[in-house]
């Protein structure tokens, strides 16, 4: 067990938004924290994968291995994501054979090497963090479609009084019993499928008897972005995203209270 | 006693686990369909009793039995689950313990359960799913399978499920080749927007070579079973008895395509009917090429090669 913070600020699903990254690492440093933390994805649908890692090493980031970081380090042919549907998974491959292709072979050893979950101990609390859930790393686990009791016996199996995950794009927490919590970190890569722009992270801060979320918008210069997506041949799809703040693709993936909040 | 039914005691037939019971099923409305559909897995019709109704009270036992296990969704499925005349007070029950998914024909649906059914959704936080089973996008091609007229039943019933903001998931069994299939799921999405329904979801699902299918085309070959040799390296969590359990009147069996199999009943309780099935059965062979073929999308358990962590 490492010896821990208090106040940790967490995210998920860079998709080489480096720009949203700067953004919300300057938000962090004004705040003051303990410790940051991402909880994989730091490539896919955004441009130049490259980008992001002198940012995560100049700001200490520790970073726990998603499947996209596994596929893009082991050169792997997909990425791993969990669609099921066709037309999510021909984006996805757009995305993931792009991002491959662009990231160096020094930041694919950088992401081969990443742990797949890390483990802290912060007041007594014996804390996970991991990409899409304690036991696989590209679950999904919806807001609408997990049961209290689900989430308590995962917190259980895993040995965690508090998760931390991301995967699915979309920031939620619940309380559960024995004082047990489940925290989706969201992402920084894209919106959140409501109609706003901004991307999000998280702020966990261990206390007194409370664990203490707060979600944190964070504004980035998006229409460059865009642009910069544009210039290097991503699909329009992708950029319409990223000016609107409507996913476009990964649609069908989506449980149906998820679904109805988008526009598509 | 049906707990006491011997598991298939071949040392060549793979044994799998419940490795996590993450989805209740409820064969809610036994083998009674309204509908007499050539390729049904389990020849369910007007007249077939050999499965029969649950009661809320038996849905509410086994909700409660499902807490302590931690249980993630429940699904309802038939026969049509809508004969069961309690079915809307079971989706509204369901509702307070987690996410609910009800499989349809959507030929019977009424108003005044569907504005319940939207009241209830919209009062509670977990999602409930809407399935419509259909098998073509044209009277021609659906209703040989599905009976007279039934297409343009079923496509009543979507437009009334899509004016109470259901958003159903379309889902069809694959009765076409599969080289035509983009354009087959074209033309029915196509369909399905020019009826109003703007952003339609579509499940496509694999034909079950069992009850009226084996009439319609063929039955499982022989050699079309899992062997020892083929579950190596094999992600478990894609076949549905890894994660599943049914709920029927004659006791708790193994998944919701095999409810008929001698060996499906595994026990009374949702305890006891965690223990290992041997996939002895063509349809696990379905099963185990296909993956995931009974749980929603948004249940996907991602296959591929993300392992799970330790």
């Amino acid at each position: 067990m490492t010896a821990a913070p208090t106040r940790l600020a967490c995210f998920g699903g860079i998709y080489s938004n480096y720009l949203a990254l700067e953004a919300a690492l300057a938000d962090v440093r004004r705040r003051g924290v303990d410790a940051v933390y991402c909880l994989g994805d730091l490539g896919a649908f955004g441009p130049h994968p490259d980008r992001v890692f002198p940012l995560l090493a100049d700001h200490d980031v520790v970073c726990v291995q998603g499947n996209y970081d596994d596929s893009v380090g082991n050169e792997l042919d997909d990425c791993q994501c969990g669609y099921v549907d066709p037309r999510d998974n021909h984006f996805a491959q757009i995305s993931y054979d792009y991002t491959l292709a662009n990231t160096s072979g020094e930041h694919r050893a950088y992401l081969r090497q990443l742990p797949a979950e890390i483990r802290l101990e912060i007041d007594d609390r014996r804390v996970l963090l991991c990409h899409g859930s304690p036991r696989r790393t590209n679950e999904f686990v919806w807001e609408s479609t997990a049961s209290d009791h689900f989430l308590e016996r995962l917190c259980r199996e895993a040995d965690a009084d508090v998760v931390l995950a991301t995967h699915t794009g979309i920031k939620w927490q619940r309380q559960l019993a024995e004082g047990r919590q489940f925290v989706n970190v969201g992402v920084l890569g894209r919106p959140e499928n409501d109609g706003r722009r901004n991307v999000w992270y998280t702020l966990v801060e261990f206390g007194g008897d409370q664990v203490q979320v707060e979600f944190v918008p964070v504004e980035y210069d998006f229409a460059r972005l865009a642009r910069e997506m544009a210039d290097e041949g991503l699909p329009a799809e992708f950029q319409e995203t990223i000016r609107t703040g409507w996913w476009t693709t990964c649609l069908e993936i989506l449980p149906v209270k998820e679904r109805r909040r988008g526009a598509f | 006693m049906a707990a006491t039914l011997p598991v298939i005691d071949d040392p060549r037939v793979p044994q799998v686990e419940l490795a996590s019971f993450d989805q209740l099923w409820f064969q809610v409305a036994g083998t009674l369909c309204n509908l007499t559909c050539h390729h049904c897995f389990i020849s369910c019709s007007p007249k077939n009793d050999s499965f029969g109704f649950l009661s809320l009270d038996e849905v509410q036992q086994r909700l409660a039995e499902s807490v302590p296990l931690g249980v993630n969704e429940y699904y309802f499925t038939g026969g049509e689950p809508f004969l069961n005349p309690q079915m809307v007070e079971i989706l509204i029950a369901t509702l307070e313990y987690g996410p609910a998914t009800v499989l349809t024909n959507a030929t019977v649906l009424k108003d005044e359960w569907l504005q319940r059914l939207a009241d209830a959704d919209a009062a509670s936080r977990f999602s409930l799913e809407f399935r419509v089973s259909i098998d073509g996008f044209s009277p021609e091609t659906n209703d040989p399978i599905r009976g007279e007229g039934t297409f343009a039943r079923a496509l009543r019933g979507i437009v009334k499920l899509v004016e109470y903001d259901f958003l159903p998931i379309i889902t069809a069994a694959r009765s076409w080749p599969e080289a035509d299939e983009a354009r087959v799921v074209g033309e029915f999405t196509e369909m399905l927007r020019r009826e109003g329904y703007r952003r339609p979801r579509l499940k496509i699902l694999p034909m079950l070579h069992l009850g009226a299918e084996v009439e319609r085309t063929h039955g499982y070959r022989p050699s079309e079973r899992i062997t020892a040799e083929m579950m190596k390296g094999f992600d478990r969590s894609q076949l549905i008895c890894d994660h599943a359990r049914i709920v029927t009147d004659r006791g708790v069996c193994v998944c919701p395509i095999l409810i008929e199999a001698p060996d499906a009943v595994l026990g009374q309780s949702l305890a006891e009917a965690d223990r290992p099935f041997g996939l002895s059965h063509g349809a696990c062979y379905t099963c185990y090429q296909y993956g995931a073929i009974c749980s929603n999308p948004s249940a996907a358990s991602g296959g591929g090669h993300a392992a799970r962590p330790t």
